[in-house]
């Protein structure tokens, strides 16, 4: 059985977050016809989440910023297993991603001067986080959906048709790749709304689908964080990199149940929030680790000095990287200085005069007042740490953000690998969307033009690829949602936040049971719009990636970043120049080691010689000297 | 994307539970009271000034039949062939003004002409322009009326300045009447400059804020008030409606205004 | 504590359905959505409803509880009567898919016919200025999450079908007011008259400001006091004050927006 449909695009990007859209945009400003494949409803995607700001180091309130400082920032933060060239690229064209958003219609919080302010946050040196209030993601998102519609407001005016050279396919959902041979030759998936389904030839496929998040129990994740893009692209015969590097944001809500897992931005901190466990201790002070001590604050008053006056005083500890925050708060509650409702006291409401919280952290004040109760100017908050973000990705060239083992294949954003090495910082995650999303966008075009044969769709790939979509629908096991469950609690029990070899030894045999039982799932209904059947087939995805996760994690035998290991207290430095990589082998996921390239010397300069002792060998250090 | 064009068939007008009526109920009785008791007064020709007060209705009096007002805004501008009541000549103005308010608008709107009754509650009628044409396009003259209530609103604080008089014009006393009359106008000035228009005209035309810095000033101080433009409605409206009302007591002599000095 | 409450939702496809009720385990300090989510997981597997973020961000989860247009995952079920079940219906202004799934798509059309931001010209990206206070009106205009209440709710078009053509609804009113105060947009120097455009293009008219849109907001964008109206004003500058076009006759003023 073919697809009820094909059409023909020569890129098709699949997600329409803030990489998607942005690789769009990219690839129809080169004269690419381009469909985009958004899962949810347009200007929906998970990016709107996003609440601090996009660190490009422009400048504006510290002068003394520049990609070398933004560079340096972002290597730390990741422990330096981040690919070099992806951090450089990412510092050096930051601001100009930031400044495009403007001539597109952006409204940034300004300075005095009537530039773009910027906001202190965790692991960046300078105020460098272009901003909007608390909702950064959403003028984000709603900028480049309005660029969209402009692109195509000149589509119109040209052509008659609003969607001539660049369409959005909203509430589809793309089950396969198609290949010829190695090569990518289009899409294939359904139409929730009516259940049937769709092909796409296209010879560029940009995978732009964002994290996993929702393989956990407690997240900050939306529901559409399923790995779908991990899945895809390993079933396609790329290769995922450091999956076992998962951040936990440290600062979740707790309660109520319902709303365990929402963030609670890191702009809180950076505008002077405080941790305090139940005693009433300001606790982050004693967990400075030993790479960051001499630069963080070690008294309270020199913390809050640095609020006003950066240059006298060192930044205080509760804005060291989110895995430092995550595992101290971890720890207060597990030696039970924790909350009622298992978390810690942030608070802000004794630090800031409650019109300037109101004024600065206005979704904040609206999300606790409205599903906590809470008055954030009048109390404090109760945070734990949630699953955010997945530093692991499809493994990508850093320049043009092409697959290697699968021609015509892209990624961009949270789903590719690389950038952000063992941790991300704050900020990084959407000037990463914008930078190589739109690298992906340029060098999807340039591929697509430059093909003289264009792949053909092979029907047998599509016939198969209905009947596995169908199959839940002739299953005779358990519905979906049970299975679901049982495989976030695995993931948040065994391979969470501190983990060890045992439990995710456990974890494997329990997903080995799930994926079994996965196979014959049974989904109740009809085609149309059914949440059953999807969730039916978003658990491959997860299931797929999870096991990634846990197989790279029970691998890496040390602790670095978002991966700690009871078992393996301390970073190895011999580990750092170590990728591991998850494929799929048949239907068996594997991980290898790989060694990661070597810094260039001319960005390794940028840095002291004994902080790189830290993190780099005597041997590879040894190397860099002979070479310079 | 759609697959279907018709909505969901809900027969129900509304499913809401509270009691969204209640709003628009009170609404009406408020409007409905003041418009009986006003159609009285404003007909009625006599008891509207008892030295030294004068009836906000009845101000500035501008018929050749008015009471003579000492020192007051009884100036005979339209001539005797006048016969109605004096009032009529200049209520038409506060009448025009809060007619094509936007706050009163919405209130009238929904409840005298059910369009719409409540929040998602189903309206009655079959048709809906809206404001888009003739008589309705008219609210947009809302300006017009704004510019004309302001001297409208001096001319009553001129009144309330006389109140510090006592009935032979000897200045320095003042009595019930003169709080009455002077939380009036605080009140009928409050509502006029708290007017979306005003707000507009301040500040609301301008496209950049930082090059009119004072503008600015005023348009803040004046969306500040606009935020209460519904409380001041009706907070002004019973003032005036209560000045007359004690003017008339006083001056059909049903009460003595006690004087405080 | 564990209750157990009673959910009578509106089933059914392409306009044809009924209410079906449940009976649903609700926890201490659920929102709607939680019961929805119970609901799927436990009885009705296959109950269409559209969400996302469950935080309120994404504005994905419209529908309308207890005859109210409201967000599944923002109504807490402390708010709701306790001794009455608790009926949702999907959006019933936009066309029925399934269950409380609507067909949007009228938004989407609406929001293609309102002219993109003009650069300036002569300004390159990275040199724009602008000051707190003129980005400030139009940035409360972009917390909008296009959940689409203000759309649902409005009369104009919720009670009279035949309007859509005609009106742009609050949502992209709101968007036309957003760009015509936008401290740096062009279009004027292309000839475009936002505000006149607002009135005779995109039916600011159909307004009769009943405030129903700012009602329902849920990120509390005062739309009628702020978009609406000044827009209201601002397009009156232009058509009905005579003053302005007097003076536009004999060259004294441009009627355009004060700079």
């Amino acid at each position: 059985m073919k697809g009820d449909r094909v059409d023909e695009y020569d890129v098709v990007v699949v997600g329409a977050g803030g990489a998607g859209l942005r690789a769009a945009i990219e690839a129809r400003e080169r004269g690419q016809r381009v469909a985009v494949i958004c899962k949810s409803l347009f200007g929906k995607a998970h990016t709107v989440m996003a609440e601090g700001g996009i660190a490009a180091s422009m400048g504006n309130v510290n002068s003394g910023d520049n990609w070398q400082v933004h560079f340096r920032d972002t290597m730390r933060g990741g422990k330096f297993l981040n690919h070099w060239r992806m951090a450089e690229l990412h510092a050096k064209e930051a601001p100009e991603r930031v400044w495009e958003l403007e001539s597109w219609g952006a409204l940034f919080d300004r300075t005095a001067d009537g530039r773009i302010s910027q906001r202190n946050f965790g692991g960046h040196q300078y105020p460098r986080l272009a901003h909007v209030g608390d909702r950064t993601g959403l003028e984000l998102i709603r900028t480049l959906q309005q660029r969209v519609v402009a692109l195509q407001q000149e589509d119109f005016r040209r052509t008659g048709d609003y969607e001539s050279g660049l369409k959005i396919f909203q509430e589809y959902t793309v089950t396969r790749i198609l290949k010829e041979g190695e090569r990518v030759a289009g899409i294939f998936g359904y139409v929730r709304e009516s259940g049937q389904f769709f092909s796409i030839a296209a010879p560029a496929v940009v995978l732009a689908t964002g994290g996993i998040g929702k393989s956990f129990k407690v997240t900050s994740n939306s529901w559409e964080y399923t790995g779908d893009g991990h899945a895809l692209a390993l079933l396609a015969g790329a290769r995922l990199l450091n999956m076992e590097f998962v951040q936990f944001h440290p600062t979740g809500m707790v309660w109520p149940p319902s709303v365990k897992g929402i963030l609670v931005t890191e702009s809180v901190r950076g505008d002077g929030g405080v941790l305090r466990n139940s005693e009433g201790r300001r606790f982050m002070f004693d967990y400075v680790p030993e790479v960051f001590r001499g630069q963080y604050a070690e008294t309270e008053a020199e913390a809050d000095g640095w609020y006003t006056d950066p240059e006298a005083n060192r930044r205080p500890p509760e804005l060291l990287p989110r895995d430092e925050v995550a595992r101290a708060i971890n720890a207060e509650v597990k030696a039970g200085r924790g909350t009622a409702h298992g978390g810690v006291h942030l608070d802000v409401s004794t630090r800031l005069p409650a019109e300037q919280i109101v004024r600065r952290l206005p979704s904040m004040y609206h999300q606790f007042k409205e599903l906590a109760d809470v008055d954030i100017t009048r109390e404090p908050m109760e945070v734990g740490p949630t699953c955010h973000y997945v530093m692991g990705g499809i493994e990508v060239d850093p320049d043009t953000a092409a697959c290697p083992l699968v021609p015509g294949l892209f990624a961009a954003g949270e789903v590719a690998g690389g950038m952000h090495g063992s941790n991300r910082l704050g900020g990084n995650s959407l000037s990463d969307l914008l930078v190589f999303g739109r690298r992906a966008g340029q060098y999807a075009a340039e591929y697509a033009a430059g093909l003289t044969a264009r792949p053909v769709v092979d029907q047998a790939q599509e016939t198969a690829a209905a009947a596995e979509a169908l199959a839940p629908f002739a299953g005779t096991g358990e519905h979906p949602y049970a299975l679901h469950q049982e495989l976030q609690q695995t993931m948040n029990d065994l391979v969470g936040i501190i983990r060890r070899a045992g439990e995710m030894k456990q974890a494997l045999d329990r997903l080995a049971v799930l994926r079994s039982r996965a196979d014959t799932l049974a989904v109740a209904g009809h085609r149309q719009f059914n949440p059953g059947w999807h969730l039916a087939l978003d658990l491959r995805n997860m299931l797929l990636v999870s096991e990634c996760v846990a197989r790279a994690a029970l691998l890496r035998r040390e602790s670095r970043g978002g991966h700690t290991r009871e078992d393996w207290p301390a970073m190895d430095r011999d580990w750092r120049r170590t990728n591991l990589v998850c494929a799929l082998d048949g239907p068996a996921v594997s991980v290898q080691r790989q060694a990661g390239e070597p810094v260039r010397a001319d960005l390794l300069a940028l840095f002291d010689r004994t902080e790189l002792a830290k993190y780099f060998t005597p041997e590879e250090l040894a190397g860099d000297d002979g070479a310079a | 994307m759609a697959t279907t064009t018709k909505r969901a068939a809900i027969p129900d007008r509304t499913l809401r539970t509270d009691r969204w009526w209640l709003p628009q109920l009170g609404t009406a009785v408020g409007l409905l009271l003041f418009i009986g008791y006003s159609t009285w007064r404003a007909f009625e020709g006599a008891h509207y000034y008892a030295a030294p007060y004068v009836s906000p209705f009845y101000s500035p009096c501008l018929a050749a039949s008015c009471v003579p007002m000492r020192g007051g805004a009884d100036w005979a501008l339209v001539g005797d062939w006048w016969r109605l009541s004096p009032a009529l000549l200049v209520l038409v103005f506060p009448l025009g003004f809060r007619l094509t308010c936007y706050y009163y608008r919405k209130a009238y709107y929904r409840s005298f002409w059910a369009s719409p009754p409540g929040c998602a509650v189903a309206e009655p009628h079959a048709r809906y322009t809206g404001e888009t044409r003739f008589p309705l396009v008219l609210q947009n003259l809302h300006r017009y009326f704004f510019y004309l209530a302001v001297p409208v609103a001096a001319v009553l604080s001129y009144d309330a300045a006389l109140g510090f008089r006592d009935g032979a014009g000897h200045w320095g006393h003042a009595g019930l009447g003169t709080l009455v009359l002077l939380a009036n106008v605080v009140l009928i000035w409050a509502y006029t400059l708290s007017c979306h228009s005003c707000r507009h005209v301040l500040g609301g035309r301008l496209r950049h804020f930082s090059k009119h810095p004072v503008r600015y000033r005023g348009w803040l101080l004046v969306g500040r008030l606009n935020a209460r433009h519904m409380q001041l409605a009706w907070a002004s409206l019973l003032s005036v409606g209560l000045a007359d009302l004690y003017v008339y007591l006083v001056a059909s002599g049903a009460f003595a205004d006690p004087k405080f000095f | 504590m564990t209750e157990r409450r009673e959910l009578r939702i509106w089933r059914g496809e392409g306009g044809e359905g009924a209410f079906a009720s449940y009976l649903v385990e609700a926890e201490d300090g659920e929102v709607v959505l939680d019961l929805v989510h119970r609901l799927q997981a436990t009885q009705a597997p296959d109950l269409a409803v559209r969400w996302n973020c469950k935080a309120g961000k994404c504005g994905s989860c419209s529908a309308e509880v207890n005859g109210r247009p409201r967000l599944l995952c923002m109504t807490r079920l402390s708010a709701l009567p306790p001794d009455q079940p608790v009926v949702l219906t999907p959006l019933r202004a936009f066309p029925s898919v399934r269950d409380l799934v609507t067909d949007v798509g009228f938004n989407y059309a609406k929001a293609r016919e309102v002219p993109a931001f003009v650069p300036p010209p002569g300004l390159a990206p990275g040199e724009y200025r602008m000051q707190q206070e003129d980005v400030a009106r139009s940035q409360e205009f972009r917390k909008c999450i296009e959940c689409f209440l203000c759309q649902d709710t409005c009369h104009a078009v919720r009670d009279h079908e035949e309007n859509l053509a005609a009106f742009a609804g609050p949502r992209f009113l709101m968007r036309v007011a957003e760009l015509d105060l936008h401290p740096l947009d062009a279009a004027a120097e292309t000839g475009l008259d936002r505000a006149r455009s607002a009135q005779e293009v995109h039916g600011l008219g159909y307004c009769n400001i009943t405030k129903c849109c700012t009602e329902v907001c849920p990120e509390h964008i005062r739309i009628t006091d702020n978009a609406l109206i000044p827009l209201k004003e601002r397009a009156a500058d232009r058509k009905y004050d005579p003053l302005v076009w007097l003076g536009a006759k004999i060259g004294l003023r441009s009627g355009k927006t004060t700079p």
